[in-house]
This record gives structure tokens, sequence and C-alpha cells, in this order.
């Protein structure tokens, strides 16, 4: 896939995103759109995957979002990439769905493969996956995404702790700097200082991607993240993004966390961001 | 009536230890996880004979139970081990979502379940674990009664896909089960015949009962003893036998009444054949430092309080 066709895919993204926020008037479009260069990257061009679902998901790449509340993102790149039909993004959040409001096995959605939405659980479940593919003798390797917030979560040291301890050097957990939560910035909430000197001190390998919304930086950042793996360390990404990225409005800003935008709003939104692939 | 007698006490740690050993043979899909207790835990020689298959978290019960989750994702069948405190209420977010409402075939293995933990005190006595577990959907809860039980149970849930709480404990206890049973999940076992009261038990508290019973004999009270090693589901087809034929009920656990397994046999009677129903159990409070026989003394749940609770019940009938 080109370059061009990464970007006509992430503006068809933003659009299912924000329509699908808007019609139930819930959902987190501001982290969703932060992370839309980066999950399109990773499921065209960076992972190994098949799109036949099968839970074990033997000599393929794997990926766990941690940080369930940007399940819109992760709805509409399953769906453009094959896992389901993209007509069901119409269903996210009403009863009887498989798209629940966070990602979920309990309803047999393709392409998920943990509950999550409840923070700081996916690191240790993608060092279980990791574990599994070794005992398997299965080369493939585990990708995983985290807000920054979430890091205030415990689990996630024991587990940084425990992949550098064991050696579980087929994974790459990128970490979603967008410096925003719930309550605001990262540094007010709860100053978590230097995160690439605190990964490094853990023994993980530290890959940053600093320009995390251009789709050419993040391939560039994980081809250096897969030759970081294999090499005895866990691979950190830090993957520097905007929340709200694409809609000027919901840009520069923590107001768009979990909120949706109006009528008006959503017309300026998809204004920004004109149909390319088709809408669902 | 049927008599048991024993020759050994055993701890059933060591029975889960032994099946652990004997799926380690038998089932390569079979992984062990542990936080630091692997010596409690009596999971050595599954580790000697399949290190690679075993993992050592440290002390980070939410950790492992996330490491355990994925690990499923593959086709291994994972086996977590530490205390039952640490095993449930410690983690209950992490079983929650990333093993129950994710359908993980996660065997959760909690060992120093109960009072009977003994001189450690109440910080690791959990009386809360069945209830904690068996509210949540699609969780299996087991405790087995003695060490030839609990083997055959661990033996047993590595066939079973899906989640599954194994409770048992630390002291030694009698062995009066038959070697090498086949355990089914949800399947009661009658122990004894009797006519005038129905006695359901778990874990521990099955030998109490059966002590319990010969008291009661010897006083011409005719006790059915059942051993429910299975919590959820409930062998409602067992209970309501037996209790259409006695006419009333005792439940003994080492446990809370609130949430245990007399609050489950209750829902069944209540919903079927209301019938006089007497809790032996822990009254609503945390535990402290003793001996096991000192605290189920204490605590009222042994075979004088079953004996006790038999009489009253059968008032009420």
């Amino acid at each position: 896939m080109s370059s061009t066709e990464l970007n006509a895919l992430v503006t068809q993204v933003r659009r299912d995103i924000l329509r699908m926020v808007h019609k139930v008037n819930s959902g987190h479009p501001g982290g969703s759109l932060g992370c839309t260069e980066f999950l399109v990257a990773l499921y065209s061009k960076v992972m190994n995957h098949k799109t036949e679902f099968d839970m074990n998901g033997r000599n393929e790449d794997l990926f766990f979002l941690s940080n369930g509340h940007i399940s819109p993102v992760i709805y509409s790149v399953l769906a453009r990439s094959g896992y389901f039909p993209v007509e069901e993004l119409n269903t996210f959040r009403l009863l009887d769905s498989r798209l629940q409001g966070h990602p979920t096995t309990h309803e047999g959605l393709p392409g998920i493969r943990i509950a999550s939405g409840s923070l700081g659980q996916g690191m240790s479940v993608a060092i279980g996956a990791a574990h599994s593919k070794k005992l398997n003798k299965d080369q493939s390797i585990v990708y995983s995404l985290h807000g920054d917030g979430e890091l205030q979560e415990g689990q996630n040291w024991e587990a940084i702790l425990y992949a550098a301890a064991k050696k579980v050097d087929n994974l790459i957990a990128t970490i979603d700097l967008n410096g925003k939560q719930i309550d605001g910035p990262t540094d007010d909430v709860l100053y978590m200082g230097d995160l690439k000197a605190k990964f490094e001190a853990f023994d993980w390998s530290v890959i940053e991607i600093d320009a995390g919304n251009d789709i050419e930086a993040i391939l560039e950042g994980m081809t250096a993240a897969k030759e970081a793996s294999g090499k005895g360390k866990p691979v950190c990404v830090l993957l520097k993004t905007m929340m709200g990225n694409g809609v000027d409005f919901m840009m520069h800003t923590h107001a768009w966390h979990g909120k949706a935008p109006n009528d008006e709003q959503l017309a300026i939104a998809l204004g920004q961001n004109p149909e390319t692939l088709g809408d669902y | 009536m049927k008599t048991y007698t024993y020759t050994d006490k055993k701890d059933t740690r060591s029975g889960f230890g032994a099946g652990l050993t004997e799926l380690g043979r038998n089932n390569p899909n079979v992984v062990a996880l542990c936080a630091d207790l692997v010596g409690s835990l009596k999971m050595n020689q599954f580790i000697d004979e399949n290190p690679e298959r075993f993992f050592q978290i440290g002390i980070a019960e939410a950790n492992m139970m996330g490491i355990a989750a994925g690990l499923t994702i593959g086709g291994k069948i994972p086996f977590t081990g530490t205390f039952a405190n640490f095993s449930t209420g410690r983690v209950y977010d992490q079983i929650r979502q990333s093993i129950a409402y994710s359908g993980k075939n996660v065997k959760i293995c909690a060992s120093h379940a109960g009072l009977t933990l003994g001189e450690d005190g109440a910080t690791h006595q959990i009386l809360e674990d069945i209830g904690l577990m068996k509210m949540l959907p699609g969780m299996v809860v087991i405790n087995p009664c003695d060490y030839n039980q609990t083997k055959a149970a661990t033996i047993a849930i590595a066939d079973y896909i899906g989640p599954v709480y194994l409770r048992f404990g630390r002291p030694s206890v009698p062995v009066f089960t038959p070697e090498n049973q086949v355990f089914e999940i949800g399947k009661a076992i009658q122990l004894t015949e009797g006519t005038d009261v129905t006695i359901v038990a778990t874990g521990h508290l099955v030998w109490e009962a059966l002590e319990a019973s010969k008291v009661l004999e010897a006083k011409d009270i005719s006790a059915e003893v059942i051993n429910i090693h299975t919590i959820k589901p409930l062998d409602k087809t067992a209970i309501l036998k037996s209790v259409a034929k006695t006419g009333c009920v005792v439940t003994a656990e080492e446990h809370n009444y609130h949430g245990g397994l007399g609050e489950s046999v209750a829902r069944v009677l209540a919903l079927n054949t209301p019938a006089p129903q007497e809790f032996v159990a822990t009254d609503d409070t945390f535990g402290e430092s003793g001996t096991p026989t000192q605290l189920m003394k204490k605590y009222g749940i042994d075979s004088a309080t079953i004996v006790q609770k038999v009489q009253k019940v059968i008032a009420r009938k």
C-alpha cells in the first residue's frame, strides 16, 4: 500500500470514528483520532497478520489494545482490514452489537483477542501471548498499545519489570504519548517524568517516534522497533501523538477525550476529512 | 450407616501439586505460573520436570493473571498458583476483565484458603473468595475435600474449557476418598445415606460432617452427608432429591455465610422446595492467629457445631 493509499485510509478511518461516536452521542474520539495513523500503519504495513480470524493467532503477529476506550479506531481499522463488514460499524455501542463500548471477545468480534477498558491490563496479556508464541516456536511479534495516562496503573510496572527480567523480546509495546487524560494534562494529573529514561532504566529498548501522526515517521520507527526485537530485550515505542488529530477543534485540548460532536461539529469535522474509500 | 476411616493425613495443596505433576507428564499444553510461592503450592516437581513450561512471576499477582490470560492465546492451559487471598480479592478486576469476561481458559489454583491457614492470621485467611468467584459469570468454583479429591480435581479441570477457581488448603487433613477417582465437575457425591437431615458440606468441612454424622447416629439421628466439591455449577438435583427425603438441610463450609455455599443452596431450595436450613460458616467476621483446630472451634466451623445446627434444624421441621 502506497503512502497516498495509507493516507486515504487514515482519512476514511477518521470519518468512521467521528460518525460512530456522533450517532450514539458517546465514545472516545480524541484518543481514537490521535492513534489513527499508527493503527492504519500497523494493520496495513507493519504487522504480518491474517484477515481470517483465529483466536490462537499462530504464525501471525498479534495486536492487543490495552487502552480499550479508543475502540472506535480499532473497530474501523479492523473492519477496513477485512475482519468484519464495514456496515457493522453502524452498530457501535448499540444494544445487541458486537461493537461494545469497549472491545471484548464476549460477543465474538473477529480481531479482538482480549477485553480491555479497565486500564493497565494489556501489557501483561501481551507478555502472556508472547510467551505462548515462544513455546509454540512461533517467530511472530506481539504488539500492544497503551495510553500514557494508563501507565499510572501499577500493573504496568509489574509487567515492565517482568518483561525485561524474562527477556520477552518478541514484544513491541507502544505508548501513546498524547500528554492528556480525562482530568487534564498528564503532567498536571500525575507527573510521570522522563518515560524514556524510565523504560531504559527497566532495561527495555526504546524507540521514539516524535511525529506520531505522520505515516512515514511511524513506518520508519516501527521498522526500527522490529529490528530491535529478538535481541534479548522487550521493545517500547514512545509515540508522540496529537489527541484529536485531523479535526482542528479537537486538537490541543483534552476536551474530546470522551465527548461526541453534535450535528454541526460533525459536519465541520467531516468537511475537514473528505470521503475517500466510501462511508459505511 | 456407611462409615469412613482414614489411614493417612495429607494437605490438599499436595494433592494439587501431585495433580499438576501428572498433567505436566500427560498434557503438553499445561503451563504453570506462580507468584513466589512454589514451595507452598507444591509446584516443585512440575517445575523440575517442565522448566520451560513454568513461569515464575515474582510477587506480582495482577501481572500473573494477565500473563495467564495471554498464554491461552496460542492454546496453552495456564494454572496459576498462589494463596487464595492473592488469587481472588487482590486481583479481582484482572480476573473479571482479562479472564472471566474474556472467556479465557485459565485455572486459578488457590491454596491456604480459609481459617485453617492458621497462625498467619486474618490478612491471609480469606473467607470471601467463594463469593467473589461464584459471582463472576462463567466461573466454575471447586473446593475439594482431601488430597485424593484435590488431585483428581486438578487433573479434571485441564479437560474443561473455561475459567475455573480451584480452592484448597494448608493443613493436613484425613484422606478418605478413593485414590485415582474420576472427578466430575458439578456432580455431588453422596457419602452417607440418611433420613432425618441432609448435610451439604464442602472442602475441609466434609470430614467434619462425616465426624458429626457419627455423633448424630449415636443420638439416633440419621444424617445424609453430601460432598459438594463444586459450588458452581451447583448439583441442584442431588440437593433437592436428598432434601425431599429428609426435609431439612445444614450447609457447612470454611467461608463467610455471606456469599458462600449456604446461600447457593438456600436459593435452590427457595426456588423449588423451601425447607428449614442452618448454616455452618463464619459469621461475617475476619479470622485471627491460632491453630487450625482452635480456629475452627472458635469460629464455629467444626463437627461439634454441625451437630448443634443439625439438632436445631430438625426442631424447625
